[in-house]
């Protein structure tokens, strides 16, 4: 089973790299970016069979840190 | 005094705080390498150096604070063993759940690698006993990951427990409430982005770290 993970900032966390992402875009002359933010898209390949709620602690345990972040998982 | 240096893959001031240790307790510590499961017997301090362990991958501290050793520290701070994490080491006891908060990247996106002036908000812990309240001590700093976040309710909460060992006197990485070092509630664990092991001699530029050691073997190493 493939999983696509991601794994975003959480609202009201400032994103710095987002801040500078939108900073060179708009350096590159792209008008009309109201805001940007970067996260991370982890892509996992796992026994049919693993629980959801394993699943889930893997993203608590490791792939995200939820005082800063949230995760989305997406089974393909 | 003996204590312990965990190393973690990609750690590189192990060497530093062992350096540091050393100078103080007059004793060599004791280097333990990540993939352990135990600790040695009779330590009173175990140290979590800078660096950049595991390359900072997935995020600054996290794949370090899952490693074998790590069950060890948490059940050996949760005992009340002294556990000072610096730097890189203060990113791992975050990602340990040891401390709250998190070390995101440094707001202008730049590694900082310069002396900083700090402020000692708590002169009263186990580490920071031999600094008066609210004197300026300088440190280096050298990270891209420093910029301290919490939530505002855990932010109030750490201020009003006195739980703010080091602020930054001006601005350094963006960090919440310009907060430079943070104390678990019993006051056994420090996390600190500032480096005090890099100003332990007077050829270091100062000894303004010194005396944290020097206060860590006074109240804990006797």
């Amino acid at each position: 089973m493939k999983l696509r993970i991601f794994v975003t900032l959480k609202n009201g966390v400032l994103d710095p790299q987002g801040k500078a992402i939108h900073k060179a875009l708009e350096g590159l002359g792209f008008t009309g970016i109201n805001d940007v933010r970067a996260g991370k898209l982890i892509e996992l390949d796992v026994a049919d069979d693993t629980s959801d709620s394993s699943i889930d602690e893997m993203c608590r345990k490791l792939l995200a840190n939820t005082v800063i972040e949230n995760y989305r998982v997406e089974k393909a | 005094m003996k204590t312990a240096v965990i190393v973690f893959p990609g750690s590189n001031c192990d060497r530093d705080i062992a350096v540091a240790l050393e100078a103080v307790t007059g004793t060599k510590p004791a280097m333990v390498w990540h993939g352990e499961t135990a600790l040695p017997a009779g330590i009173g301090l175990i140290a979590l150096p800078g660096g950049f362990s595991y390359g900072d991958y997935l995020r600054s501290g996290a794949v370090a604070a899952r490693s074998p050793i790590m069950a060890a520290v948490v059940g050996a701070a949760e005992r009340g063993l002294p556990v000072l994490g610096i730097c890189n080491g203060f990113q791992v006891l975050t990602e340990a759940g040891l401390l709250p908060g998190a070390l995101m990247r440094n707001e202008g996106l730049d590694f900082v690698c310069r002396d900083v002036a700090l402020t000692v908000a708590n002169a009263q812990s186990a580490f920071t006993s031999r600094y008066g309240q609210g004197e300026t001590i300088t440190i280096p700093v050298a990270h891209h990951d420093g910029n301290y976040f919490a939530d505002a309710e855990t932010l109030d909460r750490l201020e009003g427990e006195g739980r703010v060992a080091f602020r930054y006197a001006g601005e350094v990485n963006g960090s919440a409430r310009k907060i430079a070092g943070v104390l678990n509630a019993a006051g056994n664990v420090l996390g600190m982005m500032p480096h005090p092991e890099r100003r332990i001699e007077a050829a270091h530029g100062g000894v303004d770290g010194r005396r944290l050691f020097e206060g860590l073997l006074e109240t804990v190493g006797a």
